[in-house]
């Protein structure tokens, strides 16, 4: 067999998915049945309905310490009909849990943004509780390039 | 070398009933508690664990923060303004230190 | 053929990501304007006898997200080292009773536009010196402090908020000072030259293949107009002898000691491969 530039190729591909599938292996990562575990105690027994909350995250994060996303929910903000809190979640990172927003009807709008770190590939999750009990999910996946150089 | 130092971005007035976008950000490592040290041994965790953020004594927005938020926190959300007053921001570092910052906002 | 296999995984996998990459490369085609105002020059003709067609600032080759945060003064986490620079620039040191201000006082006049001439040529030490050995030099000679080891104290924070007064400037050196010329020869010549188990010059990534992948990387020009930068990686601003060390690791040599002979003779050529290119500090890269 002759190295060709094909099988070249075929070896480098190989051998960037075997980076992705975690020869980088570090502390245990959270499944997406623990996510959803935490989605469902925050929800507290309700089953989230999608639409209303719009999570916004990039496709693929250049560097997975830092990816910045923003949330916004559908809401009139009045004292009688309010989003209470918003919880970001990610689904492959030691623990699932990132942050949670708690607006009052002060906030004006059911909106924020901030900067989270990811440890690889994985689902990042938003649910929204209103005060009238309706409760919201968005879900994004983010790719986290690894492999870049180091510094 | 860095102390915590909180910056933040308000506008100066809004007129009355107006949505303000008001922006955070402050110096912070966010030591996850999942990282070594050279010699292999954890470095504890070490976060800001809490930001509130109050306009003339009300509650307006707040958040709890896990180690899944990077280094140097930023926090960007939305404040209805009915009147002339000042906002009060607050993070509390899980050692137990509170970093505040006020800030003033005027009617148009 | 087997044995070919087995000469350097790493090096094959590196060289096929470098020869497949041209698919999704290239800069992007953008302008980088800070905080509405400030229009900067990220891309420009190179000065006489630059090997490259045009000059690229690193901004191009980032994602859109990484792209936004330098565009912001406030959202951009390395202002945050500007603003302890900003202190340490005022807080009096040393046996003399002085800080940086009571000798050049306002550094919004004082160091404007200072910092995009720098290496310059120091006839005392007859070498280049770099703003962190200017800093050192004042601490040491006018103020009776100590200096500020590599990277450590106010070193960067300060290197950066001296640097952020030339924000926009474009970047130009005096080879006609001292002996500068020779050292940008020296320079020169590290830059071209295969190093490590990897075999990778500086122009092997940043020359030859810029624009293109290398794994994850989207390889850059290498320039160093917007350093101290902040990187997402470390979460810092990062110095460029850091920077300079942290490429020559990953090539697997032996890294040469930060402001040491080879590194300040590097430093001077690859600042003028940047030249016309504005003054970004704090760049945000990955």
């Amino acid at each position: 067999m002759t190295l060709t530039r094909r099988s070249m190729l075929t070896l480098s591909v190989g051998a960037a998915i075997g980076v992705a599938a975690g020869m980088r292996t570090g502390p245990a990562a959270a499944s997406a049945e623990d996510a959803m575990a935490k989605v469902k105690e925050f929800a507290g027994g309700a089953e989230p309905a999608t639409g209303t909350i719009t999570l916004d995250a990039p496709e693929i994060a250049e560097n997975g310490n830092t990816v910045p996303i923003s949330v916004s929910v559908d809401s009139p903000m009045t004292d009688d009909d309010y989003v209470t809190s918003v919880a970001i979640y990610a689904d492959g990172n030691p623990s699932p849990e990132v942050i949670t927003f708690n607006f009052t009807p002060l906030s004006g709008e059911a909106s924020a943004t901030t900067r989270m770190r990811l440890a690889k590939t994985q689902n990042v999750i938003a649910v929204a509780k209103t005060s009238k009990g309706g409760v919201f999910m968005d879900k994004k996946e983010v790719k986290v390039t690894i492999g870049g150089c180091g510094g | 070398m860095a102390t915590v130092k909180p910056r933040v971005k308000v506008p100066k007035s809004a007129s009355a009933g107006e949505v303000i976008t008001i922006k955070t950000l402050i110096s912070h490592p966010m030591e996850s508690g999942q990282r070594k040290d050279k010699e292999g041994n954890p470095i504890p965790r070490k976060i800001i664990n809490k930001f509130t953020c109050e306009f003339n004594g009300q509650t307006v927005f707040s958040c709890d923060l896990d180690p899944a938020v990077s280094a140097n926190p930023y926090l960007e959300f939305t404040a209805k303004v009915n009147e002339a007053g000042t906002f009060k921001f607050a993070w509390v570092d899980d050692d137990g230190s509170v970093y505040t910052h006020e800030q003033e906002i005027a009617l148009k | 053929m087997k044995k070919q296999y087995l000469v350097s995984v790493a090096a094959i996998a590196m060289a096929g990501a470098l020869s497949t990459a041209a698919v999704a490369g290239g800069p992007v085609d953008e302008k980088l304007v800070i905080d509405g105002e400030i229009e900067m020059t990220t891309r420009t003709a190179p000065p006489e006898g630059h090997p490259l067609d045009e000059l690229i600032s690193g901004w191009h080759y980032r994602t859109v997200e990484t792209r936004a945060l330098e565009t912001d003064s406030f959202e951009n986490p390395g202002m945050l080292g500007v603003e302890d620079g900003e202190q340490i620039w005022n807080t009096v040191e040393g046996t003399e009773g002085k800080s940086c201000a009571s000798c050049h006082g306002d550094a919004a006049e004082s160091m404007k536009d200072v910092g995009a001439h720098f290496p310059k040529w120091d006839a005392e030490s007859g070498r280049p010196i770099n703003i962190e050995l200017q800093i050192n030099k004042c601490r040491t000679e006018r103020m009776g402090a100590e200096a500020y080891k590599f990277d450590k104290g106010g070193q960067k924070p300060l290197t950066a908020y001296i640097k952020r007064q030339s924000l926009g400037t474009p970047v130009s050196i005096d080879l006609s000072q001292g002996d500068m010329q020779s050292w940008w020869e020296k320079g020169k010549e590290m830059y071209y030259t295969r190093t490590g188990q990897l075999n990778l010059s500086c122009a092997t990534c940043h020359e030859d293949h810029n624009g293109q992948f290398i794994r994850a990387d989207h390889l850059s020009q290498g320039q160093i107009n917007g350093f101290p930068t902040y990187r997402l990686k470390q979460g810092a601003l990062v110095s460029v002898h850091n920077r300079f060390r942290g490429c020559i690791r990953d090539t697997r040599a032996e890294m040469p000691a930060a402001f040491s002979d080879e590194l300040m003779a590097l430093e001077v050529y690859v600042t003028w491969r940047g030249t016309g290119l504005s003054v970004e500090t704090p760049a945000v890269r990955q």
